[in-house]
């Protein structure tokens, strides 16, 4: 589903964000992405989204190559950013309609499959509030339902649960394993919550300074009886990251 | 392919119709902007120059500082991630640009018909072909204005758009000789009047409200506007594809 060869971001600043990165992920898992805080995780999957251009490397994304064929990739794949794209002036149900027209749904289609992703997030009702009034939770619920409206074969996740309260979280993993379970999603998220990654992730994959460090299952990874936190601190180290360059 | 990028368009275009119709104040602002200058100076010019001088560098004037300014409201899509969002559907890069200018052109047409409207109330006369071909050249003026306006808001730091945009665009409504012919400015300032392409579109408006079709500067104008038009729009379709817009 995802499969990159030396993918590599250096951003004109001078930061190497991503330094040749091989990622394969296989249809039907849900895949973590894991490292500190500025690792590159949100740097690779913005290229894999297709929204930065890769400065060296190949990406094949849901069957489509990542360079040649951008629209293609854009038309297979969902894509929830770390920050979110929820009009804050304006209420999300008429940008719901239109993001569901603009994957080729005429309005009758996009209405109705906006109701059945709301009914599905639990959102019914709440689309005519100004984004500006909801609370983080359900913000972030119609930031996934704006990735869902199409129902993409591969869905990237940058952070889905950061600064949701633990019901909410535990709510999200559920509709994450079900769009797996009922329509064989693919699904390549972030987080930095090991507990969720062990709890929902098929595979892990740990990133750290722009480079894939350790993967395999979260069995595999905690092989020896340690758990994934130490696993983590013993793989990325336990400096602080994000400190102002000297 | 062309197909879908004029459906994406038209989508788009819908979409921010509808947003700017549920903007009551917005409209209200929009109907008195363009009759600020006919009021409150244009009786004043009228004392040594003609109405069908006035009305054109007023709609030229409009055009910069209400169209001009079109990119603020994609500094907020921006900052609230919708652009990001729509980037990464399969929306025709054009169209992203185009459905935004196709609403920038509406409005301001919309408001150059207010402006010629009360200009005659005030005494403006102008045959009915020059009005609608000036109409056809404001229409191909508003999007490269809402193009150009775009381009620079996705390029410089956000918080500059503002005033950089406010600073540029009065020197340039004064240097297309909005208010007052460039005919009567000294040698120096008509040489650097010269430099911005608004000065040929204006004088090409006036000879078109005056009747005059056939003329040189009705084809400098024409071919300035289209020119401009056709850089604006492909410089706003990269900015919209490229990394970081
Ligand atoms: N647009 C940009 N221009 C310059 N540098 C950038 C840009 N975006 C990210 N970076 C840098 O690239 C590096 C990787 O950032 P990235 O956002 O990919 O990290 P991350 O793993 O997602 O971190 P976090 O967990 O904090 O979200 C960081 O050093 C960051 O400062
Ligand atoms: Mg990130």
């Amino acid at each position: 589903m995802i499969e990159t060869q030396g993918l590599t971001k250096t951003f004109k600043s001078g930061v190497e964000a991503v330094k040749g990165v091989d990622i394969t992920v296989e249809p039907g898992q849900i895949v973590g992405f894991l490292g500190p805080n500025g690792a590159g995780k949100s740097t690779t999957m913005r290229m894999l989204t297709t929204l930065l251009a890769p400065t060296s490397g190949s990406a094949k994304v849901a069957g489509r190559d990542l360079l040649a064929d951008p629209a293609g990739v854009r038309r297979r794949i969902g894509y929830v950013s770390q920050s979110g794209g929820v009009n804050l002036a304006a209420p999300p149900a008429g940008d719901l309609v239109l993001q569901a027209m603009l994957y080729g749904m005429d309005r009758g289609r996009a209405r109705e499959r906006v109701a059945e992703v709301l009914a599905l997030l639990e959102l019914t009702g709440m689309e005519h509030l100004p984004g500006g009034a909801l609370s983080g939770g359900q913000r972030r619920r119609f930031d996934l339902a704006f990735g869902l409206l199409h129902r993409p074969p591969l869905l990237f996740l940058d952070e889905p649960t950061t600064g949701l309260d633990p019901q909410s979280r535990a709510h999200l993993w559920d509709h994450i394993r079900a769009l797996r379970a009922d329509h064989g999603m693919t699904v390549f998220l972030t987080t930095h919550y090991l507990d969720e990654a062990d709890a929902l992730c098929d595979r892990l994959l740990i990133i750290d300074g722009g480079r894939i460090v350790a993967e395999g299952s979260p069995a595999e990874l905690k092989a020896g009886g340690r758990t994934l936190d130490d696993v983590f601190l013993d793989i990325t180290g336990r400096s602080l990251r994000e400190e102002v360059p000297a | 392919m062309i197909g879908s990028a004029a459906r994406d368009t038209w989508l788009l275009f819908r979409h921010g119709l509808a947003v700017t119709l549920q903007q009551k104040f917005g409209l209200v602002f929009g109907a008195i902007q363009p009759m600020v200058f006919l009021v409150l100076f244009g009786p004043i010019f009228a004392t040594i120059g003609t109405w069908e001088t006035l009305v054109p560098g007023l709609i030229v004037q409009l055009g910069l500082v209400s169209t001009g300014m079109a990119g603020f409201g994609v500094v907020f899509e921006r900052r609230f991630g919708v652009l990001e969002r729509l980037r990464v559907t399969p929306a025709s890069r054009l169209a992203l640009l185009l459905g935004r200018v196709l609403n920038n052109v509406v409005a301001l047409v919309v408001q150059t018909v207010v402006l010629v409207a009360v200009g005659y109330a005030f005494g403006l006369r102008a045959p009915a072909a020059g009005l609608l071909a000036g109409l056809a050249l404001v229409v191909v003026l508003g999007a490269s204005l809402a193009s150009l306006s775009y381009a620079v808001a996705l390029t410089i730091d956000e918080n500059l758009f503002a005033p950089v945009m406010s600073t540029i665009v009065m020197p340039l409504a004064l240097l297309s000789g909005s208010f007052l012919p460039m005919s009567m400015a000294p040698g120096w300032l008509d040489v650097l009047s010269r430099i911005s392409p608004f000065r040929y579109v204006l004088e090409a408006l006036r000879e078109l409200f005056a009747g005059h079709y056939a003329t040189g500067t009705v084809g400098l104008g024409v071919a300035v506007t289209a020119a401009l038009a056709v850089v604006s729009v492909a410089v706003g379709t990269r900015v919209f594809s490229r990394e970081n817009a």
